[in-house]
């Protein structure tokens, strides 16, 4: 029911997560808000949108929150399971509290935020979307990362990055460990631009001047019979 | 995939309510689990030891009791639930009451001064139903909701698993290191008695415990002497551990407040607990071990 702010209200302990996900894709064409109230933690919450919606989910969930988003702002306040905002295309997905493994994997485009910390393989395999962590990210973050831009105001886990493609890292804590063929890279002027961008669009406070940035080496891009005991 | 459910109170307050609490965490996590389901319970200590045995035929249990006094020359109490029985009787007529109980073809499931284990194939609300969970009181427990990956769905394959007094693990994942462990296990005089990895994790942790480790030690020692995927949570008489391998992706998330620490595959697991609102919650790093003891 839309309340007196103009705020549709979806209650997941009257509505069954079907109705309440069909609800909201069926707002395509519109610039609607909507919030979803008593999560309990359930899976798939606010998957596949395809508006300029907003959705505000109030309470902590589980797996795959925000998939497939496009176009769609959805703000999580509290925490998320396995695999939030996975397969984002465009849009905005913001995370008040942790997430937990493989946040923003394989996704295509949009800004990921995470104010929290995001645990194991944040961003694997990420094919263009932004990704602000304000926390720590946990091992095997970027894994097989493509393309897009993932910073991390706390500390990365071991093997960050390995396997690399073009994605850029940057980091502004420690990194327990770079993955196979992750190496440091200079910051040049047009990084300290993107990442001030960034920050500012994330809410982070910090300065672009205390953060490192890390990329391919681009040794594993193509087999090399002298590197076999490198794969 | 399975489920794994944990609850330590710290208020003894709640001790009471510690089965109800711990059948709704359980429940929730059928999705996860739904071939068989059990639970271990720390519940009031006696005077002697408590051997819980399991029987798919409850005609078994027709005056145990009786028989196991006259073996034993001990007063002996039982309570039947189900499946499964609950002998007390002095500790100085455990050996000879566990002899005599297999003998007779009754599967010993736990052993211990406050230990109760009951498990069954089926789902978790009606094997939850079956022992009465609810009712029980105690001072902590472990829940597991089973999918089957390494070995057959049985009753004695479900868990959780014992191989020690008071000690008990669940664990969600896969060992690929199980068989030789199990050899090696044995001629130490560790014998498991299913094809389970699950139960070689227990018995490796029962003998480290055995020579001389702390829970946290024998949690340590998995890192690096089990070979697989897996997310362990372990009981014993005063503490409750858990430990992630390190690649880390059977997932887990802890919550504490002052009344309670609180583990479970997923945060919907914890949905209904008291005060977890503003619960410290977060999800346990891989390769470290955290253990909580009274």
């Amino acid at each position: 029911m839309p309340s007196d702010n103009g705020v549709t209200t979806l209650d997941m302990s009257a509505t069954e997560l079907r109705e309440i996900n069909e609800t909201l894709q069926s707002a395509a064409g519109s610039n609607r808000a909507f919030e979803v109230v008593n999560t309990r933690g359930a899976h798939a919450i606010a998957v596949g949108l395809d508006a300029p919606i907003t959705v505000t989910v109030k309470g902590s969930t589980g797996y795959y929150c925000a998939g497939m988003n496009k176009q769609a702002t959805v703000h999580v306040q509290g925490s998320v399971g396995p695999g939030v905002a996975e397969n984002m295309m465009s849009g905005t997905v913001i995370i008040e509290g942790d997430a937990s493994q493989y946040a923003g994997a394989t996704a295509h485009g949009g800004l990921l935020v995470i104010k929290g910390n995001a645990s194991s393989r944040c961003g694997i395999s990420m094919k263009g979307i932004d990704i602000v962590v304000h926390g720590n990210i946990g091992h095997m973050s970027a894994f097989m990362a493509q393309k897009g831009n993932l910073v991390v105001l706390g500390d990365a886990g071991d093997a960050l990055g390995d396997s690399l493609y073009e994605a850029r890292l940057f980091v502004r804590g420690s990194v327990k460990s770079l993955g196979a063929d992750c190496v440091e890279k200079e910051m040049r002027p047009e990084h300290i631009d993107l990442l001030a961008d960034l920050l500012a669009k994330a809410g982070a406070d910090a300065k672009p001047q205390e953060f490192k940035r890390y990329g391919s080496a681009r040794k594993l891009y193509n087999f090399n019979i002298d590197h076999a005991g490198d794969y | 995939m399975c489920g794994i459910v944990g609850l330590f109170l710290k208020n003894d307050a709640l001790r009471p309510k510690l089965g109800e609490m711990l059948t709704d965490m359980l429940i929730t996590m059928t999705d996860r689990g739904p071939d068989s389901a059990g639970i271990a319970i720390y519940g009031a200590e006696g005077e002697g030891v408590k051997i819980t045995v399991q029987s798919d035929d409850p005609a078994a249990f027709d005056g145990l009791d009786a028989v196991l006094a006259q073996v034993t020359g001990a007063e002996v109490s039982m309570k039947v639930l189900d499946t499964h029985a609950v002998l007390g009787l002095p500790e100085a007529a455990a050996d000879a009451a566990v002899a005599a109980l297999e003998e007779k073809g009754l599967r010993v499931m736990a052993r211990g001064a406050s230990m109760e284990i009951f498990k069954e194939v089926g789902l978790p609300r009606d094997v939850a139903e079956r022992f009465a969970l609810r009712a029980m009181g105690g001072s902590h427990g472990i829940g597991h909701t089973r999918m089957a990956t390494e070995s057959a769905v049985t009753t004695l394959g479900a868990h959780p698993f014992s191989t020690a007094s008071d000690e008990c693990l669940v664990h969600n994942g896969s060992l690929s290191n199980h068989n030789s462990l199990r050899r090696s296990l044995a001629r130490d005089g560790f014998a498991v008695k299913t094809e389970n990895d699950t139960e070689v994790g227990a018995a490796y942790i029962s003998s480290r415990i055995a020579g001389g480790a702390t829970l946290g030690e024998a949690l340590e020692g998995t890192l690096e002497d089990l070979d697989g995927f897996f997310t362990f949570v372990m009981g014993t008489r005063n503490g409750f551990g858990v430990v992630r391998d390190p690649i880390a992706c059977k997932p887990a998330v802890l919550a504490e407040t002052d009344d309670y620490v609180a583990f479970g595959s997923e945060y919907r697991a914890f949905a209904d607990l008291p005060g977890i609102e503003t619960a410290k919650v977060w999800e346990p790093e891989p390769a470290t071990v955290y253990f909580w003891e009274r």
